[in-house]
């Protein structure tokens, strides 16, 4: 099972022909993601690692049959158009990793995603992967060190953090359990997808068990996924820490969405939210572990 | 991006938006020369970043061109403390003249992002002039908002809504619709993470008038707003944060501490932060060098620790498959030898060509404290910015 992108999704890469873009592709194909195109204006014809190019997303589409994922290389001023164009052409899930995307372009694209039954995740997320079967974006970096962090198992890990986002399925490793299915939500202030709503997925997962996540002080994710959960819509058990306890209120770090304004997405705020709900926040991610198994009754 | 209340008031004007006449002063002649321009009773408002200045002694109040001169003479060259600012305030270079309304009430507008909705939405109260945040607190009925889908753009019901919730009447409503839908326009135009008026007032003989006005930028859309660019005041900013910016560093924020941090991911850097204190010290900044692997960068976050007499010792932890440990540990080498470093560094290195790093850090015969782990290396900072070792 896993959610979102197993061995079956098909995959585009748009900006194939960039740095990042053709390096990235290298990594998700080696991996054994189903990479079947990838688009760049202008260098339609040519390939990138046997990977076919295309000027535009339709062409892609005209020539692969139907493609269920893109992963947009695209920088963040161009971004809007890129994310509209896939959806114009039926993409049904957009990766977006690129960071310093416009803020009214990123509520321009959600809302019509949203409007078109259209999932992105990001902007500024470094990508999904279900360990053993498929990768978008560049998560895990390269194949051997993703091999050395991740392996298949029954826990579904959330990352706000990108570079953070090893952590959790390193520990569950060194800790014996596996992961179904790995995201990173994103850098930016306005997100595509949340934490709550990748907990309905997840809650929906054969493979899943259980959930455990790095979040950050700033912004509401945990607060909503505490909503989720309190509502009972989310059975399984949701395991976090949360970084930046230390702090100080109304400081910007360097993603804009870590910002902690007047109480508001506090650690404090967010552990009694999560607390509440019936979720399991720790101080330390050594703690995951530990908990995990208690609450698995291993 | 954040600009001051007189170029605030520029933009609003522009779009349409009514605010009290008047202009910015950088010497008491001048704000007296305004003064005498406007005739009558004047106000003199410190132009500053924070907000709090009423309470501050910032705004003051006067009855002639002589008083004007004298007020702009007291705040001009001063630095403003304020609730907002830390203990050594913010300095004053300029004062906005303007004409004093005769206010009857105190309204309050903003155009804010909800990051939970993923729109930007409109707030109103009848409850102005005052913290916003303590009328949500103490009275949450008092607010009206409009969630604005950007497709869509904002719809006059919903600026009716509004208007009739911040208790307007008779031809107000429309007018304050025409308001709102301007600061809308702006608000869309110049890419603004916040628009907000506080007070809008209305005036004994009937008009709105935006008394006070914030505007900030979303830094990602400046890039096609080069007129914005232009009005950013740097002398208004942390200098520590406006050094490292121009060193090409974005992610640094300056903190209260003595441990210099370097870190690749803002997650990590956070956790790190967390676990220093947990440690019993304190982080003298945040720095995120990014994933992006650039000799400089590390060299020029050196740079920054070196600029900072505050930082007692240094740590470095960078982690995960997308940092080149090599090219970092090149970049620590090449700090060692352009600079002049006379802080213990405590290093922490894993992720890609990790033996690689260590040899370049070894060969290179340059002192250092080595860490195993995330949790080793900051007990070692916090105990070398101590003293306790070297």
């Amino acid at each position: 099972m896993a959610i979102i992108i197993d061995e079956n999704t098909k995959v585009i890469v748009q900006g194939i022909t960039g740095r990042e873009g053709s390096l990235r592709s290298r990594y998700m194909k080696n991996y054994g993601t189903k990479v079947v195109a990838g688009t760049s204006p202008g260098r339609g014809g040519e390939e990138v690692d046997g990977i076919p190019v295309y000027n535009t997303v339709k062409e892609a589409v005209r020539a692969q049959g139907a493609v269920d994922m893109s992963v947009t290389f695209i920088p963040g001023p161009g971004l809007k158009t890129a994310v509209l164009e896939a959806i114009d052409a039926g993409v049904k899930y957009i990766v977006a990793p690129v960071e310093r995307v416009p803020l009214h372009d990123i509520m321009e694209m959600v809302s019509v995603a949203s409007k078109s039954g259209v999932m992105i995740i990001g902007p500024g997320s470094i990508g999904i992967m279900s360990p053993g079967k498929a990768v978008a974006g560049w998560l895990g970096g390269n194949v051997q060190w993703a091999n050395k962090l991740f392996q298949p198992g029954p826990i579904g890990v959330l990352s706000r953090s990108g570079g953070e986002s090893g952590t959790v399925p390193w520990v569950l490793k060194n800790g014996g359990f596996g992961v179904s299915t790995a995201i990173h939500t994103g850098t930016e202030p306005i997100l595509g997808v949340s934490f709550a709503d990748l907990l309905l997925l997840f809650e929906k997962d054969e493979q899943t068990l259980a959930v455990a996540a790095f979040g950050e002080i700033g912004g509401s994710q945990e607060e909503e996924a505490a909503e989720v959960i309190k509502a009972g819509k989310v059975t399984k058990p949701f395991i976090i820490y949360i970084a930046g306890t230390a702090a100080p209120e109304g400081q910007r770090f360097s993603h804009a969405s870590a910002i902690v304004e007047r109480g508001r997405g506090s650690v404090q705020s967010k552990v009694k939210a999560l607390r509440e709900a019936g979720a399991y926040p720790v101080e330390t991610p050594k703690e995951i572990v530990p908990t995990l198994k208690k609450l698995l009754k291993l | 991006m954040k600009i001051h209340e007189f170029q605030a008031k520029a933009l609003l004007s522009q779009y349409g938006i009514p605010v009290p006449r008047g202009r910015v002063a950088s010497t008491p002649a001048e704000a007296k020369e305004i003064a005498t321009e406007l005739g009558a009773k004047v106000v003199i408002k410190a132009q500053v970043y924070a907000g709090g200045r009423g309470k501050a002694g910032g705004i003051k109040i006067v009855n002639s061109p002589e008083e004007a001169e004298m007020a702009a003479s007291e705040l001009i060259g001063t630095r403003l403390v304020t609730h907002q600012t830390g203990p050594e305030g913010v300095p004053v270079s300029k004062v906005l003249v303007e004409e004093a309304s005769d206010v009857e009430r105190e309204l309050y507008l903003s155009i804010l992002v909800d990051g939970a909705n993923r729109l930007p939405f409109m707030m109103a109260s009848e409850a102005g002039g005052m913290e916003i945040e303590e009328v949500v607190q103490a009275s949450p009925e008092k607010i009206s908002k409009a969630y604005i889908d950007p497709a869509v753009a904002f719809q006059p019901y919903q600026g009716r809504k509004l208007a009739y919730g911040m208790n307007l009447s008779g031809k107000q409503v429309g007018e304050a619709t025409q308001l709102m839908a301007s600061l809308y326009n702006l608000f869309i135009a110049k890419d603004c993470s916040l628009a907000e008026i506080n007070p809008l007032v209305t005036t004994a003989d009937g008009r709105l008038v935006a008394l006070d006005a914030k505007l900030n930028f979303d830094d990602n859309a400046l890039f096609r707003h080069k007129d914005i660019q232009e009005l950013q005041d740097k002398e208004q900013e942390e200098p520590l944060e406006v050094q490292a910016r121009e060193l090409g560093i974005n992610n640094y924020v300056k903190m209260e501490g003595d441990i210099g941090c370097m870190v690749n991911g803002a997650g990590l850097a956070m956790a790190l932060n967390d676990l220093i204190s947990g440690c019993g010290g304190s982080a003298a900044n945040f720095l995120d060098i990014g994933t992006v692997n650039n000799i400089d960068r590390v060299v020029n976050s050196f740079r920054m620790f070196v600029a900072d007499s505050r930082v007692k010792a240094v740590l470095v932890n960078i982690f995960g498959g997308m940092a080149r440990v090599d090219v970092i540990a090149r970049g620590i080498v090449k700090a060692y030898q352009q600079l002049d470093i006379r802080f213990p560094v405590v290093i922490r290195l894993a992720g890609t060509n990790v033996a690689e790093g260590k040899r370049i850090l070894a060969q290179s015969g340059i002192s250092f404290i080595e860490a195993k782990d995330f949790y080793d290396g900051a007990h070692k900072a916090v105990e070398t910015a101590r003293g306790i070792i070297s």
